[in-house]
This record gives structure tokens, C-alpha cells and sequence, in this order.
């Protein structure tokens, strides 16, 4: 019982950073942005969010744990943006080829990410590390008092705080989409860039903000993989730290059928799937394998719904065109 | 009064598409965004407190001053033009094919099967004219896998080639953990290195593979420019429907245009297993896959500006090593600068393509007449 406990518990912590990068390429690519330069935006968050919670901490007299906390997140968040307005104004301004553009964002972020985790540790002499407060304040329980309950206390009261505003970002996020006018404005967009056009709705706008708040919550998922310690160490720069979660939160984004609130469900499944070794080893399937599963799982998905050409489940018309009013 | 009133319903600026651009300027305007990348880079380089033109020297005459450094720029030149030739007709044909990496693995994959397994049956020169069909073949299947799905029921090519590019990566992981383990070493578990037999000849310091690349070069550029299958490849590219209307076969076309584009990529898998690495890693596409398709689409696809794309990037990559060494700026720094000078590229088609026209130009005048 408790090993099942453990198990979704740490499906839970695995799935996290996967469903921040959903979500935010999902909000992206509602506007017809399709940025796959999300692993970039992810080191970038990353690195930005440590970097700056550990000049906090080296600068103030006595750092107080969530002041480190919320500058870590105010900084992944803004650099990652950034990251993503260098991508809206390559495609949305400049017209350049958005799966390329994307691509080019990847290179750089992790380019980015390497070199300052790098750079800041060679000048400190050693590693970039952050407080062990800092550490706990990524880490530790949110409602420790609910957490002793037993069983139901362990699987949803014991996580940290990171776990519940990536669960409110997506309500939210669904709700925004699905019941508020700026939400359908969006969406439209999304679908015909011409038709949003003529009904008023400002493109350019829409698109800007969409992509660069949608690279914002990328970034958080990049700043909760390197602060969280499930894995032995946190709060640290690894080379390589993100290692392809931010493409698995593009494919996430099809399985979850661009739809935010199944995307809890999704990277939920994604997060058992990749944690699932550790507690079922299997002697028939070996480690790596089990690793395909995930990608196995998104090619299913994409054949699945290109077969079924269910008119809820499309992607946004208009995903990955460029609108330039004049063209015709 | 009425002339002010009248300019302001004119937008301050606005833009209009060139008819058409001469060839010098357009090349004027690639050239100062490279150069503006470049600067942009400086200024990164002076806020770390090194100076930008030191660098920037240290990075070229430590990829071409000595023989070594030479032909360690060539092994990086070679698979990334391979790579970038093998995407030319794919992105030709606006199939977005950014599986090459695992093409590259799933090549590498076959090649390395026979290298480590049946070098023992099969004399030099057939043992690699084996490993090069192996994984010419095996890359072409492996890319064949979604263009199918495309081509029938029109399944997502980007993401469907992006997620074979980690099925590919974990199997390498598995073979390299499991099957395929080298018994003798000890710790990390590695694959194998290959058998003599099975290494690529050099010349010139650099494994053949170089003369196999130059060669795809030239036939890359001989197939999209002058043969049907490359008229094929550029209508349906251009409009499905036009290349249905016509009578081609769209399905066939897009099926045997990535089957091609994977066979290259799997020879590129091939080259480097057995002409610089030697043995099967999880690092051997090693972002080639990557790279190499902002190589072909900086290089508007054109197989020969390729080659100085590739070559240009070659010497980002090997100059960050010496940067390294010699400044101890972190080798990655190669990314961010290969980052910079794409970001500045992919801007600048924009005004090529495209003109500014201010409030008050003359040209606008002319366009009203």
C-alpha cells in the first residue's frame, strides 16, 4: 500500500514540470504559434529563476526563504517571456518560418542555459548552488499540518507549492479559454487569423501576449525541474538539466488534445509513465524501453486523432501560418 | 492644414511586398545581419570582460591554424551538411521533417549491427559497402514511418518525426545498456568499439565521408533542379492540390521524397559511427539533426550554400572548444552564438522579402500614380 502511495506520489512530482510546459505551449499555440522552442524556454526558466535566487542570497544580509522563492520565480518567468518575444518577433512580426524559428529558440535556450549554469559556477569557484531554505521552500509540503492524515493526506495535501499553481494555472487556463470573451477572441485567432482580423479582434496583440505568457509558464516548469530534489539533488545547475521535457510538453499538448484541463490528466499519465520503472521494474521490458512508452503514447494520439478528425479535438486551424493582413 | 490631415490617414510606416530584390543587395543585407549577430555576441563577450576581437580571432585559428584543428572542423562540417542536404528535399516539399536526428541513430543503429556483429564473415570492402546499405535502407524506413501516415490520412508530420527521434534515442539506450554491452568494460556500459574492417578509410586526415557529402551535394542539387522527381517535389510543396490537378500522385511523391531524405540521413549515421566515432552512443547524432535544419533553411535549400553554412557553424562549434581552453568561456557558448546568428538570419529574410515604406517616402508617391 504505502509503495502504491510513493508511486503516485512521485507521478505527481514527475508530471509537474510536464504540465506547465503543456500548458503554456498549449496557451501558445491557441494563438497559432506553434513554438517548439519549449525545451529552450525551459532552460532558460530554468537558469534564470536559480541564477537569481542565488544572487539574492549572496547579496542580502540575511535572505529570507520566499523572497529567494518568489525571485526565482519572477525571474524564470520574465526570462523565459523573453525568450518567446525574441520567437513573436521573429514570427509574428518578421514572418520567419515558426518551426525553424522554434528550433533556432531551442539552440539558444539550451545554449543559454549550459553557458550561465557554467559561467556563474566557474566565477563562484565550484557550483551554483542555492540555501537549503530556498531548496525546502521548492520542496517542502504546502499543508504540512493535512499532510499526516493518512493516505489521503500523503496524496494530495503533501506536495509542494509548485504542484498547486501549476493545478490552478491549468483551471484557470481552461476557464479563461472555454467561459471569458477574451478566451474566444483567442481562440479565433487561433483558428482564421483573417476572420479574428475583420471581427476586430487586435492579432498581433493576441499573439504577442499569448506566446509570451505561454513561454512564462514553460519557464516555470524548467525552474521546478532544477530546483526539485525528488532526484537526489535541487537547487543546482546540471548540465543538460532538462533533457527533453520540453518536447515531451509539445507532445503532451496533441495528447492532451489542446485542451488544458486534460492536460492535468495527461502529463498525470505521462509522470506514471516515466516514474513507473523505479517502482515496477519489469524483467520482460528493460529500463530504456519503458522510456518509449510516453513517445509511443503521443505517435498513438496523433495517428488516433488525424483518423477520427473529431472537430473538438483538431488543433487550432491555423497553427503554425503566419497572417500578414495585406497576403492574400 | 488638409495635406497634414490627409498624411495621417497614411500609417507611419508601413510595408509592402518587393516585387523583386537584386542578388547583391539582397546578399548586403544576409551579410549585416551576420554581422549585427556578430556584435550582439561581442557585447555578451565584453559583459563577461574578455575582449570581443581576441575571441572571435581565437575561435577562427583554433578551427584552421593546424592540421589537427583542421580536420577536427571537417568532422564536424561533414555529417552537419550530410544532415542538411538529407532535409533539403523534405522542407522542399514543406514536409517538416525534423526527424533527421533519429534517422541519423536509426542508420547508425544498422551500420553498427553489422560492424560489431558480422565483421568476422565479411571482407573489408564488403563489410562496409554492407554498413552503408544497412543503414541508407534502415534510415529510409525509419523516416518512411510517418511520411505514410501523412501521405494516407495527413497525421502531423512535425511531431510524429520529432517523437520517432526519442523511440530511436531510448532504443540506442537499451542496445547500449543491454544486447549490445561491451562485456570487457567495466562501469558505464558502452557499446563496443568497432573492428578495424569496419572503419572508414581516410584521406587527407578526414574519413571519406567527405567526398560521399560533396558528392550528395552535387547530386542534391542535380535532383531538385533538373530532374521531374524534383519538379514533383517542388509542386506538391507549392500547392497539394495544383500537383492533384495535374495528375501527379501526392501520396507516392511524399512517400518516396522522405524515404530519400531518411536514406541520406541514415548514411550520415553511417559515416560517423565508422568514419570519426567508431562505436554506437547515444551522442551520435549528437544534435546534428538539429543543427542541420537551420543549415538547410538559412541556405534557402540550395545544396551548395550549404556547404558554407555547415562549414560556418563547424568553426562556431570547434572555435567554442578553444574559447574554452583559452578564456574558460564555457564551450556551450557555441549554442548562444549559433542561437544569436540564426535569431538575426531568420529576421533578416523579412527584409528581403519585404519593403519598409515611411510616411512621406517618395514611393509611395510613385504607387499612387
Amino acid at each position: 500500500m504505502t509503495d502504491i502511495i510513493n508511486f503516485l506520489f512521485a507521478a505527481v512530482l514527475a508530471a509537474c514540470p510536464l504540465l506547465l510546459g503543456t500548458l503554456g505551449e498549449t496557451l501558445t499555440e491557441k494563438s497559432g504559434n506553434l513554438n517548439l522552442g519549449v525545451e529552450g524556454m525551459m532552460f532558460m526558466g530554468g537558469i534564470a529563476g536559480l541564477a537569481g535566487s542565488y544572487y539574492y542570497e549572496r547579496s542580502a544580509a540575511e535572505p529570507a526563504a520566499w523572497v529567494s522563492v518568489t525571485i526565482a520565480l519572477v525571474c524564470a518567468f520574465l526570462c523565459a517571456a523573453l525568450g518567446a518575444f525574441i520567437y513573436s518577433v521573429l514570427t509574428i512580426t518578421l514572418r520567419a518560418n515558426q518551426n525553424v524559428t522554434g528550433l533556432a529558440l531551442t539552440i539558444f535556450g539550451a545554449g543559454f542555459g549550459n553557458f550561465f549554469g557554467e559561467f556563474i559556477g566557474n566565477s563562484t569557484g565550484g557550483y551554483v548552488s542555492v540555501s537549503q531554505a530556498t531548496k525546502a521552500g521548492f520542496n517542502d509540503p504546502l499543508f504540512p499540518f493535512l499532510s499526516n492524515i493518512p493516505v489521503v493526506g500523503k496524496l494530495l495535501f503533501s506536495y509542494n507549492f509548485m504542484v498547486y499553481l501549476s493545478l490552478a494555472i491549468a483551471i484557470f487556463m481552461w476557464y479563461f479559454l472555454a467561459c471569458t470573451r477574451k478566451g474566444l477572441n483567442l481562440r479565433a485567432v487561433g483558428e482564421r487569423h483573417a476572420s479574428a482580423d475583420a471581427a476586430g479582434i487586435n492579432v498581433t496583440l493576441y499573439k504577442y501576449l499569448a506566446t509570451c505568457i505561454g513561454g512564462g509558464i514553460t519557464g516555470l516548469g524548467g525552474l521546478y525541474i532544477v530546483m526539485n530534489s525528488s532526484n537526489g539533488v535541487g537547487g543546482v545547475w546540471v548540465h543538460n538539466c532538462i533533457g527533453g521535457y520540453g518536447w515531451l510538453s509539445v507532445a503532451l499538448v496533441i495528447f492532451a488534445t489542446w485542451h488544458p484541463a486534460r492536460a492535468i490528466l495527461c502529463a498525470l499519465a505521462f509522470g506514471t509513465l516515466s516514474v513507473m520503472r523505479f517502482y515496477f521494474p519489469s524483467r520482460i521490458i528493460p529500463i530504456s524501453l519503458y522510456e518509449i512508452l510516453p513517445y509511443l503514447a503521443t505517435v498513438i494520439v496523433l495517428i488516433t486523432v488525424s483518423l477520427r478528425k473529431k472537430r473538438e479535438n483538431q488543433p487550432p486551424a491555423s497553427l503554425g501560418l503566419a497572417y500578414f493582413r495585406e497576403d492574400r | 492644414m488638409s495635406v497634414l490631415k490627409n498624411d495621417r490617414r497614411i500609417p507611419f510606416l508601413r510595408i509592402a511586398k518587393r516585387a523583386e530584390i537584386s542578388r547583391r543587395k539582397a546578399w548586403a543585407i544576409r551579410i549585416a545581419a551576420i554581422l549585427l549577430s556578430l556584435i550582439t555576441g561581442g557585447l555578451l563577450i565584453i559583459a563577461l570582460g574578455h575582449n570581443p576581437f581576441s575571441v572571435y580571432r581565437d575561435m577562427v585559428t583554433g578551427s584552421f591554424s593546424t592540421r589537427t584543428a583542421l580536420i577536427a572542423t571537417a568532422k564536424i562540417a561533414v555529417p552537419l551538411l550530410g544532415a542538411a542536404i538529407s532535409i533539403a528535399p523534405a522542407f522542399k516539399m514543406k514536409f517538416w521533417n525534423i526527424g533527421t536526428e533519429g534517422q541519423i541513430l536509426a542508420g547508425a543503429i544498422a551500420a553498427s549491427y553489422f560492424a560489431l556483429f558480422q565483421h568476422e564473415n565479411m571482407s573489408r570492402p564488403v563489410l562496409l559497402l554492407v554498413m552503408f546499405l544497412a543503414a541508407v535502407l534502415v534510415g529510409g524506413l525509419w523516416a518512411l514511418i510517418p511520411a505514410v501516415f501523412k501521405a494516407k490520412w495527413g497525421t502531423n508530420e512535425t511531431l510524429f518525426t520529432l517523437m520517432m527521434n526519442y523511440i530511436v534515442l531510448n532504443i540506442v539506450t537499451y542496445l547500449r545498456t543491454g544486447p549490445w554491452k561491451n562485456p570487457s568494460s567495466s562501469g558505464f556500459p558502452k557499446i563496443a568499439m568497432f573492428d578495424d574492417s569496419a572503419r572508414l578509410p581516410n584521406l587527407f586526415g578526414v574519413h571519406i565521408g567527405w567526398i560521399v557529402v560533396l558528392g550528395l551535394t552535387i547530386f542534391m542539387y542535380i535532383y531538385m533542379k533538373h530532374t521531374q522527381h524534383g519538379y514533383e517535389i517542388a509542386v506538391v510543396g507549392e500547392s497539394e492540390n495544383t500537383a492533384r490537378y495535374v495528375g501527379m500522385h501526392v501520396p507516392v511523391i511524399i512517400t518516396r521524397t522522405i524515404f530519400i531524405s531518411g536514406a541520406i540521413a541514415g548514411l550520415v549515421g553511417f559515416l560517423i559511427v565508422s568514419g570519426s566515432s567508431y562505436t554506437l552512443t547515444d551522442n551520435t547524432a549528437g544534435g546534428y539533426g538539429f543543427t542541420a535544419i537551420t543549415v538547410a533553411w538559412l541556405a534557402k535549400l540550395d545544396p551548395f550554400a550549404m556547404i558554407i553554412i555547415s562549414i560556418f557553424l563547424a568553426v562556431l562549434k570547434k572555435g567554442s572548444n578553444t574559447i574554452q581552453t583559452n578564456f574558460k568561456i564555457p564551450a556551450s557558448a557555441s549554442e548562444v552564438l549559433t542561437g544569436i546568428i540564426l535569431f538575426f538570419m531568420l529576421g533578416c529574410e523579412f527584409f528581403i522579402n519585404y519593403r519598409l515604406i515611411f510616411r512621406n517616402t517618395k514611393i509611395v508617391e510613385v504607387q499612387h500614380d
